[in-house]
């Protein structure tokens, strides 16, 4: 218990609690989640803020981003340098927009920026092909992937540029009946070791 | 005098809004900012005319930049990528800025220099923060601190209400400040950035109005974040829970991942069945076999319940019990077992009353049961198919289920994105077809030509057959082939003409769902055939039985009088011994033969089936998969490969089963327990069978919907079960010595017994009434005429319904070609407009943002008033970020892009194209300066 209060200052776990979705208990949760991928690397001490960065390669084997196809991508969106290695703050914030409690905006913000893979503020082609491949693992044959691609384009291109825009991309999600929910049973069930990851408080 | 006045004012409330909007100082710059107040009070005027000047300029850069402003600002990775544009944008920004107080720009070094000391190692990335943040303040501030400029030099005139105004002001910008605390956590930025704005909005808050916005509020929040996320754990809790009481629901969703929606719609029909069944076997046996066990006279009581003394012998032998014969008959899952006694037990449970509104209600709830079903899939399938603009979209972006943390799930996730996007592909492809329609036409004639030949062959070939077989009985000595040609003929039919017909309906090239419902009516037809034969064999069997009961009865009745004389004749006075019920003479109960019957059917067909996935799925694939090694082409690929779910066989097997379980329950009430042990073991074995050894269709497709058509099938063959079972029920005499119904002249008469026995006498006549046809007959008029009724309004409805659908569609597409019509017009206007002010534009090139401020400053002071009014209302564009990222997407959508620079933002405040504005024709006024600008 007493280890607590040399982690972070008080001052700093109140800002994280407004800057997060998270108590504070989870906040340490997550540190020690952190800490845990590389216990030589972090301290147990962050009242002064080392600057101390976990290459992807630890973040992306964690369990809860393992099996995701875009588990680099999120990193990337979410690492300050975009090359997916992650600050203790970083981390925090992708596991706040993550959490179940973010609302809709915010996570359709983050979703477009991990389907725009090559940073250029438009979801084109080549970024639907990618997410498409990854989604399925290369199974479709190439003129599968175009013609789907086509699709989406044809669908949620408002104004018919050819590729989708922020605003396309939120003009189609804020219909989806289930975007970044839960729906399919087996995912549901097999999300709750995750689940208590994230979001169970837990007394350290 | 004035002037310097209004200078001060206007550099204090400057660096309030300064503050207010470069959220991203931290606490010592803030802090810092406190003193340069007072220094910059000192400072000349002249300073702050450059300042607001350089400002307006970089506004200008700010509007050319406005279309990718968001995601310029939050984006370092693609600053880092891609981003020299970007990084110019910023680089230029940050010139600016620091060119209008340098004095900042040094501060800001110290106090990067103040964190390098804290953590050396930082260095870099702190300044590239910083450069972000300023670029960030630049691009929020400058509204507000135009705004607060603007109405600074208008409350310059009274000086009276300084402090009132900056006052209000303040206290609105504190509330500003305590939203954006409180909405900190819904931003967009990156954690170092909340926390920095978090930081000086903090301070902010506590300089002007003490320790706020901490403490309780702060508790409540947490409490209140705590319930709502303990409200989501339960609402996830109680939905994993639901989806568990589903029985079989990860199953068939496995197998849909793998198979596509159309194999798993055979499972959860099957599911479905099986929850029918249960309902069946509930029925049947809680109220007539469980009653005849508990309270029914016990076995060897009375003739029908005892074997009879010839088969006393081989009664327990596996043999004789496999074919039910022995104990099996004389048990209480066949008709002939229970007695005609009017009430049994203490209970005074009145059997052959039950056994026969069993009978009845067993065929009422399973027509309730799936006229109803059917009735709420058209009613799920028209309610669900309105919005689908969006299928390949939604597909994409919102399939993965961020939540799955485990490999094997992740699997069946990818396998079922990827069967789903399949099944889509081809919907889209089958839609997009155009070819040769009057060639279509003619394979699609000379398809059904062929089939239905092959139908009339194999109907004429039963019909041949079983008239042949007939012969064949009357005959003596028949060889094996004579004997089961019937069988030999009907199985070949079965296994031969389905793929015959698959073949032929390749000609037709129907989209693989109609396709499917085309093969299912087609072998449904040829089964009928069975069916027939199956019957005819069976009454043929029940009017030999019949014709050679009234002998047994004679016998039968011969033999009793018979035992009673000898008996009476030995001794007078005693009466005599009961003849043993093992050695009474039986009728041969033609129900019970039926009832063996339809369960020897079902068990055979129990046994086939699984015998046929085992060697024809099973064995194959093992033999595909293992021999393949050594063998000389390739198995898999080639000849024998897996095979594939057969969806049409097994959905008709599954109905024409049931269909066997409806007509043989009523003589078999043990039926419904064999078929809900056979459901429940194929449910496990065929999901089992389908994982380890089908491969999926090669063009997997979508299931219909409501599975319909299925429910159809099943409601045709109720009727067709339906129909021979109320023949016998209603016009063949019971059986004499077995049975509930025994020396009744018909079964229906129990009803009739009943009536006149035990409910008084009125419900009789009632009855007798109800029963008249002058009733019968116009009640029947009256329901065809409600039914035509109702059906001419759906069939309104549904026209309605579809044109409602047609004007949307219509209404979509022009909304569509409206706003591409007017992206691709404006930029033709904008240049006209250049083209007529060409002066102004070399002479100062950001012209539009310039005349903006002309016409807003041009305008007198009652047009001022509610510019800063709408400072107040404007300025929570700090705090509104989220909103100014996402915005609701309708006003943001319908801007067109390059209308998106001229637009005013929502939310901000441009007097623009105000009525009061000395030159209303933008563009064409001279690039006059701002009095405080010129100064």
């Amino acid at each position: 218990m007493g280890n607590k209060q040399t982690i972070f200052t008080q001052e700093q776990l109140d800002a994280y609690q407004d800057c997060t979705f998270f108590t504070r208990k989870e906040i340490l949760r997550l540190f020690y989640r952190y800490r845990d991928l590389a216990p030589q690397l972090v301290p147990l001490d962050y009242s002064d803020k080392p600057a101390v960065t976990l290459p992807y390669e630890l973040i992306g084997s964690m369990p809860e981003l393992k099996d995701n196809p875009f588990r680099q991508r999120i990193a990337e969106v979410f690492s300050e340098h975009g090359d997916g290695n992650m600050t203790l703050d970083d981390f925090l914030d992708m596991f706040s927009v993550l959490s179940e409690m973010a609302p809709r905006d915010l996570k359709a913000y983050y979703a477009f920026k991990i389907y725009d893979f090559n940073n250029d503020d438009y979801i084109c082609k080549s970024d639907l092909e990618k997410t498409v491949n990854k989604l399925t693992r290369n199974e479709l044959t190439p003129e599968e992937v175009s013609l789907v691609c086509e699709k989406v384009i044809y669908e949620a291109d408002v104004d018919n540029d050819g590729k989708l825009s922020l605003a396309d991309f939120q003009h189609m999600i804020i219909r989806a009946p289930d975007f970044l929910r839960p729906h399919s049973c087996w995912a549901q069930l097999h999300a709750e070791d995750l689940y208590s990851l994230i979001v169970t408080p837990t007394d350290i | 005098m004035g002037k310097k006045k209004k200078s001060a004012l206007q550099v204090i409330l400057e660096d309030a809004g300064i503050e207010f909007d470069g959220e991203v100082e931290t606490d010592t710059e803030s802090e810092e900012d406190e003193v340069k107040d007072k220094k910059t009070n000192k400072q000349p005027p002249r300073e702050t005319g450059k300042t607001s000047r350089l400002q307006s300029k970089r506004q200008e850069k700010d509007k050319e930049d406005k279309e990718d402003k968001e995601d310029k600002e939050e984006d370092e990775s693609k600053e880092e990528d891609n981003g020299s544009q970007q990084n110019r944008a910023c680089r230029r920004k940050n010139y600016q800025r620091r060119n209008r107080d340098g004095k900042k720009a040094r501060e800001e070094e110290s106090q990067k220099k103040d964190r390098g000391k804290t953590a050396p190692t930082k260095d870099q990335k702190d300044s590239e923060n910083k450069e972000k943040k300023t670029t960030k303040r630049g691009k929020e501030g400058k509204k507000d601190r135009k705004n607060s400029t603007s109405s600074a030099s208008s409350n310059s005139s009274d000086e009276e209400s300084l402090s009132e105004e900056e006052l209000a002001m303040l206290k609105e910008q504190v509330e500003q400040k305590k939203k954006l605390i409180s909405t900190m956590r819904n931003k967009p930025w990156r954690m170092v950035k909340k926390l920095s704005v978090l930081r000086e909005a903090q301070d902010f808050v506590e300089k002007f109005e003490g320790a706020l916005g901490k403490g309780k509020g702060k508790k409540l929040y947490a409490y209140k974040m705590m319930m709502a996320k303990k409200w989501v754990k339960f609402k996830r809790d109680f939905e994993n829970f639901k989806t568990q009481c589903i029985p079989w629901e990860m199953k068939i969703k496995e197998v849909e991942s793998h198979f596509g929606s159309s194999v798993a719609s055979y499972f959860i029909f099957l599911r479905w069945m099986y929850g029918v069944n249960l309902v069946l076997f509930a029925l049947i046996f809680g109220l007539v076999i469980i009653p005849e066990v508990l309270m029914g006279m016990p076995y060897g009581s009375l003739p029908r319940k005892t074997v009879p003394r010839a088969e006393q012998e081989t009664a327990m032998d596996f043999s004789v019990l496999w074919d039910f014969e022995g104990y099996i008959k004389y048990s209480a899952l066949f008709y002939g077992y229970y007695n005609n006694q009017r009430t049994i037990g203490w209970l005074k449970y009145r059997l052959p009353m039950a056994y026969f509104t069993v009978g009845i209600s067993v065929f009422g709830y399973s027509l309730m049961v799936v006229i109803r079903s059917m009735a709420r899939n058209a009613n799920e399938s028209t309610a669900d198919g309105d919005d689908n603009n969006f299928i390949f979209s939604w597909k994409m972006f919102t399939s993965w289920d961020y939540l799955i943390g485990n490999p094997e799930t992740a699997d069946n996730k990818f396998a079922s994105i990827t069967t789903s996007f399949k099944e889509s592909i081809v919907d889209e492809q089958e839609s997009n077809k155009d070819e040769n329609i009057h060639l279509r036409r003619f394979l699609r004639v000379l398809a059904n030509v062929l089939i239905i030949c092959c139908l009339c062959g194999s109907g004429y070939l039963i019909y041949f057959v079983v008239k042949r077989s007939q012969t064949f009985s009357k005959m003596q000595n028949v060889g094996w082939y004579e004997r089961n040609e019937v069988e030999i003929v009907m199985s070949l039919l079965g296994m031969f003409c389905p793929p015959l017909f698959e073949t032929i309906a390749a000609l037709e090239n129907y989209h693989p769902r109609i396709g499917l419902k085309w093969q299912l009516g087609r072998i449904f037809a040829l089964f009928l055939g069975n069916l027939y034969t199956f019957l005819l064999a069976l009454m043929d069997d029940v009017n030999e039985k019949l014709a050679e009961e009234d002998v047994v009865k004679n016998i039968t009745h011969w033999t009793l009088l018979g035992h009673h004389n000898s008996s009476a004749g030995n001794a007078s006075a005693v009466t005599p011994p009961p003849l043993d019920p093992a050695d009474v003479p039986r009728g041969p109960c033609w129900e019970t033969t039926v009832g063996i019957e339809f369960v020897r059917l079902t068990v055979s067909d129990i046994l086939v089936t699984y015998i046929t996935i085992l060697v024809g799925d099973f064995i194959r694939a093992c033999f595909v998969r293992f021999v393949n090694y050594c063998w000389c082409w390739d198995l898999e690929a080639g000849f024998p490969s897996y095979a594939e779910f057969d969806i049409s066989g097994n959905v008709l097997g599954l109905v024409f089963n049931q269909g066997m379980i409806w007509m043989g329950s009523f003589y078999a009430p043990g039926l419904v327990g064999i078929n809900v042990l056979r459901l429940l073991t194929s449910m496990y074995f065929q999901c089992w069978a389908v994982m380890s050894s089908n491969v999926p269709h090669a063009r997997v497709f979508k299931a219909s919907k409501s599975n319909n058509f299925y429910m159809g099938l099943l409601l045709l063959i109720l009727f067709l079960s339906l129909l021979p079972v109320a023949y016998t029920i209603m016009s063949l005499p019971p059986s004499f010595d077995c049975g509930p119904f025994s020396g009744k002249k018909r079964m229906y008469d129990v009803i009739q017994e009943t009536i006149e026995l035990d409910f008084p006498l009125f419900v009789a006549k009632i009855f007798s009434y109800v029963a008249n046809p002058g009733l019968i007959i116009p009640a029947i008029l009256l329901m065809v005429l409600t039914i035509y009724y109702l059906n001419a309004v759906s069939k309104a409805y549904q026209r309605a319904n579809a044109e409602l659908k047609k004007k949307m569609q219509m209404q979509r597409e022009e909304e569509k070609n409206k706003r591409n019509n007017k992206a691709s017009t404006n930029p033709m206007l904008q240049d006209l407009e250049d083209l007529l002010t060409p002066s102004t534009k070399t002479e100062s090139p950001p012209k539009q943002a310039e005349d903006k401020k002309t016409e807003s400053l041009n305008g007198s002071s009652p047009v001022r008033k509610p510019g800063r009014g709408e400072v107040l209302a404007g300025s929570p564009m700090a705090s509104g970020r989220g909103a100014a990222f996402t915005p609701p997407s309708q006003a943001f959508v319908t801007q067109p892009r390059t209308l998106g620079v001229r637009a005013p933002y929502p939310g901000q405040p441009r007097p623009w194209g105000h009525p009061l504005g000395p030159v209303p024709g933008r563009g064409r006024g001279q690039p006059c300066y701002p009095p405080w600008a010129a100064r």
